[in-house]
């Protein structure tokens, strides 16, 4: 018998071991709060509103959570079976009083964050224009196989795997994409959002702070996927037009020869920007009068489907 | 002569899956060679191949899900170690590898792990729990474990005969087309998948028939052990949710072979549709999973803790309440796609409603254990484990149902740590626990205790080291398949992960351990009289293992927890109850059908992947002839003598009589 409680005793020594590490744990991903990086720091409104909903919502289900993992420890280790103190009460099956309690409890917490998900998902909605005193600055983006085109309709220029964006100024997105699906997911401004071919997608964010920060892809598409990431360079209004003004002054054209160039699969290109770019190109994408994205090179050989066109 | 099958499909220049695959093949051949130089084969042949007995096909499901659970492991560690090397650095794994390897690993464990070992566990312990003699249909049964195996044969050939997708476990067109992944691995993917989703479904067809058809004479729906209930709502999910993804790849099929255009980019295609109906599959399937093994945990909470389980009614309620709810949610799975705020948010909604029967099943567990007197089995501790790992799981996912919070988290690795959580902590540590539970039912002896402890805590450990750094990185903006990376703040939280992997391979490979050792102490961990743990529902009132044909008589269901009724009748008379009049039993024979059956279903789909068209022919007439043989046979059951009945259950009767004798000395 002694036997048996010393190993009893030992497991629940074990197991609270255990659940001293999961509280580490936790107090080691609360530290992340304060990490420098990634959507918890969010350098925008929109990342800002999704941090706040997002703590919220933990907030609200650690009160449940917390209680019911310690009550199941504290029954478990009460209960147990070495426990001569411990009531037992092996017919007690019901209790109208506690049915009650165990619907409503979880019910409730969902009734409260409910509200918070209808709230917040109308707040928050990709499309929904920032409500910021300027007009919104109007980027498009293009997924491409694999790598990002960023196109600015109203300033006439486009850029490739760099996305730069003036601080305080309401950036409007609408995306496509080339190929495949992909997310274009910038972790630091906030919401990602899918770019399919045929198809626009809209999307608005802002950044508050100068920086540059992580963009990537965040749906898998290929074997080029890892390397399919993008720097978003915010910078000051004045800095902004500045690069304006350079890359309007430099590098290639934009047009429809150009634009089948990029068709073709490849990975790892560094950013460069485009001088100026024929109107109406992404609308050109979207509806289709340019044709998806290559493949892999095998599929030529034998896909009348595709339409590689050397420029 | 071949299809488009020719050396080149030998991967002879990737060391990593030729070697793996030949040292895999070479213990394959080993293990065949010692059956049949021991003069196995007739045994194999005669017990378990063409058995069409409920217990041996489900002890041959969970055989297959820990079989394929050691190559999904495989998978995760290569995963691991690959991300914790690629940091400014293409790692060992180049991406056409790595890509495969994830797609793998999730085909694998959902289909080939979970869903075998959830399958299995019905199978064997269902009938019994409705004190019945078989399952509606035993061949038919033995067709869909026969299909789900072929399937995973198909998975597995790839390995070393092509290549397996690259797509991830749902392929998304147009990647998934012919334009963009003009390989055979998708195709592989499909096909087996098919095959196996046929298996399931005829799986499905079975277990639900059984249960609304076949039960013990008083055993009515309110009287039904929760698992049964459990089993009920997870084989009707099947039933409604399976043909949709079969449908949803024979669509992408016809994409792929006939130049269809449900899902391309080109002709009107529309590949938004394939994401739709995948996921109204996919999110029923994840409680098709999940429901059994709440139901396993229901029945080892209350035997263990030496009471009825707390608000049964509640429990069915819940169980069926899930059951509906959870083809309402399955949009959440692309919030950003851009659906708008309405749509978001009452997807959000729905799918916070679930958890509330989810909570309550929580909580009655907790008051399930409140004035128990519990038994820390290693099963116990599963359950324990269980219950604290899945509040936290439970947590997350509610967190990523509320829309705001999944614009940021989509497709990250808290995401693959949400479904980690729920999978490993819910559904593997329920079949981990159901495993120690019925082993004993099964098998005639229990599984050494103190090895299955000292693995069950190298695998919640494990658990917390490999999953709490993923929700991390994800809270970092890291996204899930990610070949290599650039970012140094997620180095270290990877590094800690795949630490976190080579703990729970300590606990699989203390699980092998503590199997070998229990089959070699047999005989001190026997146990005689078939209700080791002190169980309440009718299983336990079989000998262990149970005779072919269950029961010797049929229980006579008077209410809740039939047998634990019995047990306190003939304790308190102190003696049995007067021993039954007995009679012969029929039972079904034994039929070879589903195992050739799955075996042309297997060449079927080779020869589809590989365009081999004249064996697609060979292997369709194949099997309409086995269905043609099977039709025309004249006997169907064979019968099992009065004297052979008695004299089994006889012996039963003694080693409880003497158990009594004993508890009442």
């Amino acid at each position: 018998m002694a036997s048996i409680t010393s190993r009893a005793v030992a497991v629940l020594r074990r197991r609270s071991l255990a659940a001293a590490g999961i509280c580490c744990m936790l107090v080691a991903l609360s530290a992340l709060a304060g990490c420098e990086r990634g959507i918890l720091d969010p350098a925008g409104p929109v990342g800002g509103a999704e941090r706040v909903i997002m703590l919220d919502a933990l907030a609200i289900m650690l009160a449940i959570v917390v209680p019911t993992i310690l009550c199941t420890l504290a029954f478990a280790w009460w209960y147990r079976a070495t426990n001569r103190r411990a009531l037992y009460a092996p017919r007690w099956a019901y209790s109208g009083r506690l049915e009650l309690l165990v619907w409503s409890i979880p019910a409730l917490i969902v009734v409260f964050l409910g509200g918070i998900a209808w709230i917040s998902s109308h707040d928050l909605d990709p499309a929904k224009r920032l409500s910021a005193g300027s007009e919104p600055l109007e980027v498009e983006v293009v997924a491409l196989d694999w790598k990002w085109l960023f196109i600015y309709p109203d300033q006439h220029v486009a850029s490739v795997n760099r996305l730069v964006a003036p601080v305080g100024v309401p950036l409007h997105f609408r995306l496509t994409s080339a190929s495949v699906m992909n997310v274009f997911f910038v972790p630091r401004l906030g919401s990602e959002i899918y770019a399919m071919y045929g198809m626009t997608t809209e999307l608005n964010l802002q950044a508050d702070r100068t920086g540059t920060f992580h963009g990537l892809a965040a749906h898998i598409n290929g074997d080029g996927f890892s390397d399919m990431t993008f720097e978003t360079q915010a910078l000051s209004p004045q800095e902004f037009s500045q690069w304006l003004v350079s890359t309007q002054a430099q590098g290639p054209t934009l047009d429809e020869a150009a634009y089948r160039g990029l068709l073709r699969q490849s990975s790892k290109i560094e950013p460069y920007t485009y001088r100026t770019v024929a109107p109406n190109l992404f609308q050109a994408i979207v509806s289709q009068q340019l044709p998806p994205g290559e493949g892999p090179h095998i599929a030529q050989a034998d896909a009348e489907t595709v339409s590689p066109q050397e420029d | 002569m071949f299809g488009n099958l020719t050396w080149a499909a030998i991967p002879f220049d990737q060391p990593i899956p030729l070697y793996s695959a030949a040292v895999v093949g070479l213990m394959v051949l080993a293990v065949l060679a010692w059956v049949v130089i021991k003069g196995h084969v007739p045994y194999l042949w005669r017990e378990w191949i063409t058995s069409v007995d409920h217990k041996r096909i489900g002890a041959m499901y969970c055989m297959l899900a820990l079989l394929m659970l050691l190559r999904g492991f495989i998978d995760a560690l290569m995963m691991r170690s690959q991300q914790a090397v690629a940091f400014h650095a293409a790692g060992y794994l180049p991406p056409e590898h790595y890509n495969q390897i994830f797609s793998a690993h999730g085909t694998i464990m959902i289909f080939f792990v979970a869903m075998p070992f959830m399958i299995g566990l019905i199978n064997y312990v269902m009938p019994l729990q409705l004190g019945v003699r078989d399952v509606a249909f035993p061949t038919f049964n033995s067709v869909g474990f026969w299909l789900t195996a072929a399937g995973a044969l198909l998975v597995n050939i790839s390995l070393v005969v092509g290549e397996f997708s690259r797509a991830g476990w749902l392929p998304y067109p147009p990647l998934s087309e012919l334009q963009y992944s003009p390989g055979v691995g998708i195709d592989y993917y499909l096909w087996a998948l098919e095959i196996s989703g046929a298996g399931t479904l005829i799986s499905g067809i079975n277990l639900v028939t059984t249960i609304l058809k076949t039960r013990a004479p008083g055993m009515s729906y309110g009287r039904m052990p929760i698992f049964c209930w459990t089993a009920l709502a997870s084989n009707l999910l099947i039933v409604a949710a399976f043909p949709i993804l079969t449908a949803t790849l024979a669509m992408l099929l016809l994409d792929r072979y006939l130049d269809f255009h449900f899902f391309t980019n080109a002709a009107g295609g529309n590949p938004m549709m394939f994401v739709n109906l995948i996921w109204a599959w996919g999110h029923p399937e994840v409680y098709i999973l999940i429901l059994p093994a709440f139901g396993a945990f229901s029945e080892i909470v209350s035997t263990f803790s030496g009471k009825p389980l707390f608000g049964y009614r509640s429990m069915v309620v819940a169980t069926m309440a899930i059951c509906v709810l959870s083809f309402m949610v399955w949009l959440h799975h692309f919030f950003t796609m851009g659906a708008g705020a309405d749509v978001n948010g009452i997807f959000g909604i729905m799918s916070m409603v679930i958890a509330v029967p989810t909570g309550v099943k929580v909580f009655n567990w907790l008051f399930t254990m409140y004035r128990g007197r519990v038994r820390f089995s290693t099963a116990m501790h599963w359950a324990v484990g269980f219950m604290v790992t899945f509040v936290i799981g439970g947590m997350t996912g509610v967190l990523l149902a509320v829309p705001p919070a999944d614009f940021v988290l989509h497709n990250s690795l808290f995401l693959v740590a949400h479904f980690h959580n729920m999978v490993i902590g819910g559904v593997l540590f329920g079949a981990f626990a159901a495993y120690e539970y019925w082993f004993p039912k099964a098998f005639g002896f229990k599984l050494h205790e103190r090895l299955g402890k000292a693995a069950f805590w190298c695998w919640f450990t494990g658990f917390y080291v490999a999953f709490v750094p993923l929700y991390a990185v994800g809270l970092l903006g890291m996204t899930r398949r990610l070949q290599h990376y650039d970012q140094p703040e997620w180095h270290p939280w990877l590094l800690v992960a795949a630490g976190g992997a080579l703990l729970i391979f300590c606990g699989i490979a203390l699980q092998a351990t503590q199997l070998i050792v229990s089959i070699r102490s047999r005989r001190r961990l026997a146990d005689s009289t078939g209700d080791i743990w002190d169980g309440r529902t009718l299983e336990w009132a079989t000998p262990s293992p149970p005779p072919l044909f269950n029961f010797a008589v049929m229980p006579d269901v008077r209410g809740e927890e039939p047998y634990w009724g019995m047990k306190r009748k003939a304790i308190e008379a102190m003696q049995l109850s007067a021993e039954p009049s007995y009679e012969a039993i029929e039972i079904p024979r034994n039929s070879p059908t589903g195992f050739v059956t799955a075996f042309f279903a297997f060449i079927l789909g080779f020869g589809l992947i590989w365009h081999i068209w004249w064996l697609v022919v060979l292997a369709l007439i194949g099997a309409y002839a086995t269905f043609v043989v099977f039709a025309w046979r004249d006997e169907t059951e064979s019968v099992i003598p009065q004297e052979e009945v008695a004299r089994i259950d006889r012996a039963n009767r003694a080693a409880r009589a003497l158990a009594l004798t004993e508890m009442t000395a």
